[in-house]
């Protein structure tokens, strides 16, 4: 049906355009899915098939699970990208405000300053950063992987959401001055809770690069005690011989903790909106 | 209580002088209205007062205590703002509650207070719900509610009225000067709107690029206005300027309001032609281009049939006719 606002072939030349693109993003993830559902004849005999009865197997998982201590690693994962987040978002925030809100001199020369980490790569930098670590001590530790993802998150945070401070309205914020609030629960309470939408999108960028980094997990801590997802999965990835059960079935895994994550910042970004403060 | 001065503030953002030199005393229970065009540097100075901005130089006295480095909590000063700034995750109730909590006012104060805030404001029967869930009249009135509960020695009020659409703008001009009647609070009241300036003030300060023109009571200003841009600026339609060399006249301007002019349709001072008719009803405003006086606007109280082209003689009243001279200063 055809309406004013609508018209069908424009519609279903959207739809097409939007399903073929979901397919082609969706394709790999299903392969990697499915693939680890099954027994090494039937990943090579039939790679794009679905299990069925006679190639379902859940060896891979059983070789996760039993091979090496994945339950560990994934743990290790975790508590990395959930405590640089939590930074990145923390003084990513901070600076933002400031850089917003204050005049003071050089403001703008600052604001340069934290957002050139935007185009230099951190990984430019890991033979310093590494001896920087060993100097410390601080090798093999999980640490240092969150100070360097911390780092390695903050510019384009403070770009992002510095922009998005300037719209939060002066109004509120001078009206908290007036009822005396101080300038912390100015910002944890009437800032941060307007700008909640950049901060989900925030989250967003920066967490799947650090859950899915191996660079720096392997250089700065390797130890099986610090091994993170990404690294443990090489286990099975051998000169001569792959496992390709086990990792399919290890990166299978390793999709969900990133999943959950990420459906929890999309609801931010879709409620965050907090209308009835001005205008 | 409740006395303001101002003493020579200047204000200056980098090389940009905003404000260049204030002198300012409002007296306990007065309400002024600051006016004057977007820019002028009204808004600053009433941020200074508040303490949300420092001035350059200068000093602001609230009861004759310089609070020049005073924090704006402790100036004793409530603000209400153009665009509501309520707290969107706080009741109507908390709203008000929060500058008072901060202060360590008791609970039973507190309690006291929002109750005559809120039955004078009518706010009663939203004390609960959140600021997304009222209108725009409602959240100014709450916003109003807010300044009340702090019962501050000064009222300062940014352009409150901007926001609402024209029906409620009067209805809650009304509550605001009926607030003060009632309050007998001092109140600091920025606009651009000359109307809202006259209608609420009993002084109005006539600000323009950093300056003050002029001070007086409404009448004053309409009156006898110090100078060419007060002139303008006070009256609707505007006053209406004519080249004095045109006219043969020594003054370089000449000023009439569009209401101290007659028009007649067989003789008159100024021939012109009918340009375009704005029927209002209670009144009719006629724009006339004049062979001698160029572009002029003519206010006449009740209906007046007039078409464009047709032609008009106007006659200004030479008791209310302005002369200024090449400063811009009323000529006696």
């Amino acid at each position: 049906m055809s309406t004013a606002t609508r018209s069908l072939p424009r519609t279903i030349g959207a739809h097409a355009i939007l399903i073929t693109y979901t397919v082609i993003a969706l394709f790999p993830v299903i392969l990697v899915v499915m693939n680890s559902f099954k027994s090494r004849a039937g990943i090579f005999g039939a790679p794009l098939t679905p299990p069925t009865t006679k190639t379902f197997d859940l060896i891979g998982y059983t070789t996760v699970f039993g091979q090496g201590d994945f339950f560990h690693y994934f743990q290790n994962s975790l508590v990395v990208t959930v405590a640089s987040l939590f930074f990145v978002l923390l003084f990513g925030a901070m600076a933002a405000f400031a850089l917003s809100e204050y005049r003071f001199r050089g403001n703008t020369l600052m604001g340069l300053y934290l957002a050139l980490g935007i185009m230099i790569p951190i990984r430019l930098g890991t033979v310093a950063i590494l001896q920087l670590m060993v100097a410390s001590g601080l090798v093999n530790t999980l640490t240092a992987l969150i100070l360097v993802y911390t780092a390695q998150g903050l510019p384009l945070a403070i770009f992002i959401l510095s922009e998005f401070m300037k719209q939060v309205s002066n109004d509120l914020k001078n009206a908290g001055r007036i009822d005396g609030l101080s300038e912390y629960t100015i910002f944890f309470r009437l800032v941060l809770p307007l700008v909640r939408p950049a901060m989900a999108t925030v989250a967003v960028f920066t967490m799947i690069p650090i859950w899915n980094d191996l660079w720096f997990p392997l250089i700065l801590a390797p130890s099986e005690e610090t091994k993170t997802v990404t690294l443990g999965a090489q286990l099975f990835l051998g000169q001569f011989v792959t496992n390709w059960n086990a990792i399919l079935a290890a990166l299978s895994l390793a999709i969900l903790p990133v999943l959950i994550l990420y459906v929890i910042f999309s609801r931010q970004l879709i409620r965050g909106i907090t209308s009835g403060a001005v205008k | 209580m409740g006395s303001l001065k101002i003493e020579n503030v200047k204000k200056a953002f980098g090389p940009v002088e905003v404000l260049k030199g204030i002198d300012l005393q409002v007296n306990d229970g007065e309400f002024v209205v600051f006016v004057g065009p977007s820019g002028c540097g009204k808004s600053t100075l009433l941020r200074v007062i508040a303490g949300l901005e420092d001035s350059t130089s200068g000093r602001v006295l609230i009861d004759g205590a310089d609070v020049s480095v005073t924090p704006p909590a402790k100036r004793g000063i409530a603000m209400v703002f153009q665009t509501y700034a309520l707290y969107p995750h706080l009741t109507v109730k908390n709203n008000m509650a929060l500058g008072l909590k901060q202060a360590g006012t008791p609970a039973a104060e507190i309690e006291r207070r929002i109750k005559i805030a809120s039955a004078m404001l009518s706010l009663d029967p939203y004390l609960e719900r959140r600021p997304a869930e009222l209108s725009g009249g409602q959240r100014q009135r709450v916003a109003i509610g807010r300044a009340v509960v702090r019962e501050p020695k000064l009222f300062l009020f940014d352009e409150p009225l901007s926001n609402l659409d024209a029906a409620l703008r009067v209805n809650t001009r009304l509550e605001i000067a009926q607030l003060h009647r009632r309050l007998k609070a001092t109140m600091i009241y920025v606009t651009h709107d000359q109307v809202e300036a006259m209608t609420l003030a009993d002084k109005i300060v006539v600000l323009n690029a950093g300056r003050i023109e002029q001070i007086g009571s409404p009448m004053e200003l309409y009156n006898s206005p110090a100078n060419e841009f007060v002139a303008g600026f006070i009256g609707s339609p505007k006053m209406n300027f004519i080249d004095g060399a045109r006219l043969g006249e020594t003054a370089r301007t000449i000023g009439v309001r569009p209401e101290h002019l007659t028009v007649d349709a067989k003789s008159g001072a100024w021939k012109g032609t009918v340009v375009h008719a704005e029927h209002l009803g209670a009144d009719t405003n006629l724009y006339l281009d004049c062979e001698k006086a160029g572009l002029i606007t003519v206010r006449i109280f009740g209906v007046y049939n007039a078409e464009p082209g047709a032609t008009l003689y106007a006659t200004p009243d030479a008791a209310k006719t302005y002369r200024f001279g090449a400063d811009g200063k009323v000529l006696k």
